[in-house]
């Protein structure tokens, strides 16, 4: 197939992303030399790799999240394990949207079929996209390299470390070369695109976290788990940087194969035509939103099913790594409110799922704005539907919504607990409870935003300004020694911290109140004011 | 006659703006109403207002008997509305939308209507919302409004994106309900589309109606083109009234004269001998042209 224009396409496409590539690039080369330039103070001597090596290594949980420390001889070697399976993921990602953006995307938005009428072969679009993901990882891959080196690592291990991130691009410019033949539309392909790669990292983090005890090989069925083990400045193992290549460049070979097998503007994966009538239950207000909103709480509630098995499937152990460090103790035990480590570890591991549940809370309560703004509320509201109907059927999902993800969390976190402490209905019935209690701190912030939304529309985004600045305090609060009456800013600081701390009702009841009063603000609001 | 729409001396402001400024629309039960106006005259937001969706600042506004914004549920049960720039909801299919409408309405869709409506307006019912042309969005929701049992059709601009087939379609449409009688109040900057399916006009002007009537009496406002062979060059006239737009080349005349003034003209053209006459009442064209030319004194030649 013929890639006849590539050149001009290239260089349009670096034209047309030239600001969005440098934030990245820069983005991406400040985390990986910010860590460098962080752990050679942080750890100038072996002696103190060695004591974090140690504490790392022992602990399942920490494996998770950034595999084990492999080798604490040079500070480069400290710098790869941090930071490099993050910069590849992060990498991948960047990849897998400029692939699909400068390909499908194109081709969806009907501009390709203006450019495949010129001089351009059925090739070239893949190519160019390709080109651009690879002229981002090389970038990377090299000032990434040439720092390291210059900064007097050594030189072989520098190389294999920009290598292996170069090679991880590679490899997911071809996993978004095939997935964007599959699907008529790029958020299908960049789905598809991300599936992967978060795949990849949980069998990387699950391989990992087994270590040598338990399934260690799913590491290997890892693009993420092949970078990992590169191993830069101790291993230097090349030939996982050209098995990242080869994965890379056969995928990129099939996907162009692929483009050559199908019409411009057609997916492999056949667009599935939908119902010609509505069923039955879309008859209301409340039947349109759930209609809307139920895949995403599906997928809001795999995540939190899985984050909660994690969470609690870890919990042993905890109490040896927090041990070893009062300071951290400390910080646990301020934000689980419990002296007994695994207690305050759960209770700070549920006080973490309600924190992301309130951003579900917020995302599905500002969808009342969405619908306003975009035009689709206006037949709605102009078929004979209450303002408060329209409105209470879209907000059955921050606020009911949100106690499913809880329940969901508290449930797999209690069986994860359960089943390493050996009592498997003691730790479900106290994690769901630990869960549920979290519900009235989440609904403040859907308040909030209902209240913005009746009162002041213009400013209903400021929703997430609010969300922002009130996670930041709870969950950096604590560790930076903030004042009490910042902490008491946030609602999470007043939930009981459960399993562990007693258990009271007044701040949950006040906690309630409060959002019962904000929300019934923002609904007196929205029934008085203009729509649109 | 009972009117289904009654409004006068609406006023509405978005800040500094004056969007709405005096408008009078008065629409009798059973008639097709034409509401003309440029972009930005102020016809979706009046539309807005007799949807209960925006509050008047002043003025009086009656829709079906009813006040838009205290009783905006009973009256919607009575009426469809079709917004000139349609959006679906990603994911949900045309059927569904146009299901899910008539039964927010409490009064669902007639099948075999529906059933037909979809045919003539050779729409698939079964794609998905985002996958919908614009034409193909406003056919979506004109199928919703023409097969739900309503009193009142409220289309705003409903034909953009259409192409000249559907158009017609549409027409149909319009026609049949005007013959089941039912009240429409159609939106548009179209001309020909007002010419063809109206009874009466309103035509509104930066917040405020300009003209209302039929379009014969509007018609009687304006001028008629004159194109005239004679059999000798005509004399005086300098001394007629009314008479624009003069072009004199040997025994042709080409002018405009004002309706009422056409009598004198003729009885000059007469006076020369005619050999060949033709004269054709404006078009809307014309009409709405001299509403919103910048207002200059006109020179009689």
């Amino acid at each position: 197939m013929s890639v006849a224009g590539l050149g001009p396409l290239l260089r349009f496409a670096l034209r047309r992303d030239r600001i969005m590539l440098a934030c990245w690039i820069y983005a991406l080369l400040a985390s990986v030399i910010g860590t460098a330039v962080s752990f050679r103070s942080l750890y100038p001597s072996a002696s103190s790799r060695e004591q974090l090596a140690a504490s790392i290594n022992d602990n399942g949980s920490l494996r998770a999240l950034y595999g084990a420390v492999y080798d604490t001889g040079s500070v480069g070697a400290l710098t790869a394990w941090r930071i490099l399976g993050l910069g590849g993921l992060l990498l991948g990602l960047l990849c897998v949207l400029l692939v699909t953006r400068h390909t499908r995307a194109e081709e969806e938005s009907g501009r390709l079929e203006l450019l495949g009428a010129g001089a351009i072969g059925r090739g070239a679009p893949l190519a160019a996209g390709i080109g651009t993901a690879l002229t981002a990882s090389a970038v990377v891959g090299v000032v990434t390299a040439g720092f390291l080196a210059a900064s007097g690592e050594q030189p072989g291990g520098s190389l294999a470390f920009g290598a292996a991130l170069f090679g991880c691009g590679v490899c997911f410019s071809g996993v978004a070369a095939v997935a964007v033949q599959l699907t008529e539309t790029a958020r299908a392909a960049n789905g598809i695109g991300g599936a992967v790669l978060g795949l990849a990292y949980l069998l990387r983090a699950a391989g990992d976290a087994a270590g040598s005890t338990g399934p260690g090989w799913l590491v290997w069925l890892s693009p993420l788990g092949w970078v990992e083990r590169v191993r830069p400045y101790a291993d230097n193992a090349w030939w996982l940087v050209a098995l990242l290549l080869v994965a890379g460049v056969v995928q990129t070979g099939v996907g162009h194969w692929l483009a050559g097998r199908r019409d411009l503007g057609g997916g492999l994966l056949p667009q599935r035509p939908g119902p010609a009538t509505g069923a039955g239950s879309l008859r209301s207000a409340l039947g349109l939103a759930w209609r809307l909103q139920r895949g995403s709480l599906i997928g809001w509630t795999v995540g939190f099913a899985i984050g909660g098995a994690l969470l609690g499937g870890i919990s042993k152990g905890v109490d040896q790594l927090v041990s070893s460090s009062a300071n951290v103790e400390q910080i646990v035990q301020r934000m689980g409110g419990s002296t007994q480590v695994t207690d305050a570890y759960l209770a700070t591991a549920m006080n973490l799922l309600a924190m992301v549940a309130a951003v579900y809370a917020v995302q599905t309560a500002l969808r009342l704005r969405g619908e306003e703004t975009s035009g689709r509320a206006e037949p709605v509201l102009a078929a004979g539907v209450r303002r408060l109907a329209w409105a209470g059927g879209h907000l059955v999902f921050p606020l009911l919504g949100s106690a499913v993800l809880l329940l969901a969390g508290g449930l797999t976190a209690g069986l994860g607990a359960g089943v390493v402490f050996g009592d498997v209905p003691g730790w479900t019935g106290r994690l769901l409870v630990g869960g549920l209690v979290q519900l009235p701190a989440v609904w403040v912030f859907a308040a909030v935003t209902v209240a913005l939304f009746g009162l002041v529309p213009q400013w209903t985004g400021a929703a997430w300004g609010v969300l922002g600045v009130l996670l930041f305090i709870a969950y950096l609060g604590p560790a930076l020694n903030a004042g009490q009456w910042l902490l008491d800013l946030t609602p999470f600081t007043h939930v009981p911290k459960l399993p562990g701390a007693a258990f009271h009702a007044a701040p949950l009841l006040w906690l309630t109140l409060l959002s019962a009063l904000l929300t019934g603000a923002g609904l007196a609001g929205l029934r008085r004011r203009d729509m649109g | 006659m009972t009117t289904a729409i009654d409004v006068s001396g609406l006023v509405k402001t978005f800040g500094r703006t004056r969007a709405l400024d005096g408008l009078e629309l008065s629409v009798a039960q059973g008639e097709v109403h034409g509401f003309l106006g440029p972009n930005g005259a102020g016809k979706s937001t009046t539309i807005r207002v007799l949807l209960g969706l925006i509050r008047a600042d002043a003025g009086r506004v009656s829709l079906l008997g009813g006040d838009p914004w205290r009783d905006s549920v009973a009256l919607h049960r009575r009426l469809a509305y079709v917004p000139g720039d349609v959006t679906l909801w990603r994911g949900l299919t045309g059927g569904e939308v146009i299901d899910l409408l008539g039964r927010l309405r409490g009064n669902g869709a007639d099948r075999a209507r529906r059933a037909e409506l979809l045919e003539r307006f050779e729409l698939d019912p079964t794609k998905k919302g985002q996958t919908y042309s614009k034409g193909n969005r406003q056919k979506v929701a004109l199928v919703a409004a023409f097969c739900s049992d309503v009193e009142l059709l409220i289309l705003d601009e409903p034909t953009s994106g259409l192409d000249p087939l559907m158009e017609e379609v549409f027409r149909a449409c319009v026609e049949e309900e005007r013959d089941r009688g039912r009240t429409v109040l159609l939106s548009s900057h179209i001309l020909s589309e007002v010419e063809a399916l109206c009874d009466r006009v309103s035509i509104i002007r930066a917040g405020r109606t300009v003209e209302t009537g039929t379009l014969a009496q509007l018609r009687h406002l304006t001028r008629t083109s004159v194109v005239a062979e004679l059999a000798a060059p005509p004399t005086g006239l300098d001394a007629l009234p009314g008479l624009h737009d003069v072009e004199l080349h040997g025994t042709t005349l080409r002018c405009q004269v004002d309706t009422d003034h056409l009598d004198p003209l003729l009885r000059t053209l007469t006076t020369a001998g005619v050999r060949s006459l033709t004269s054709r009442p404006p078009t809307l064209e014309e009409l709405f042209l001299r509403h919103y030319e910048p207002e200059s004194p006109e020179v009689v030649s």
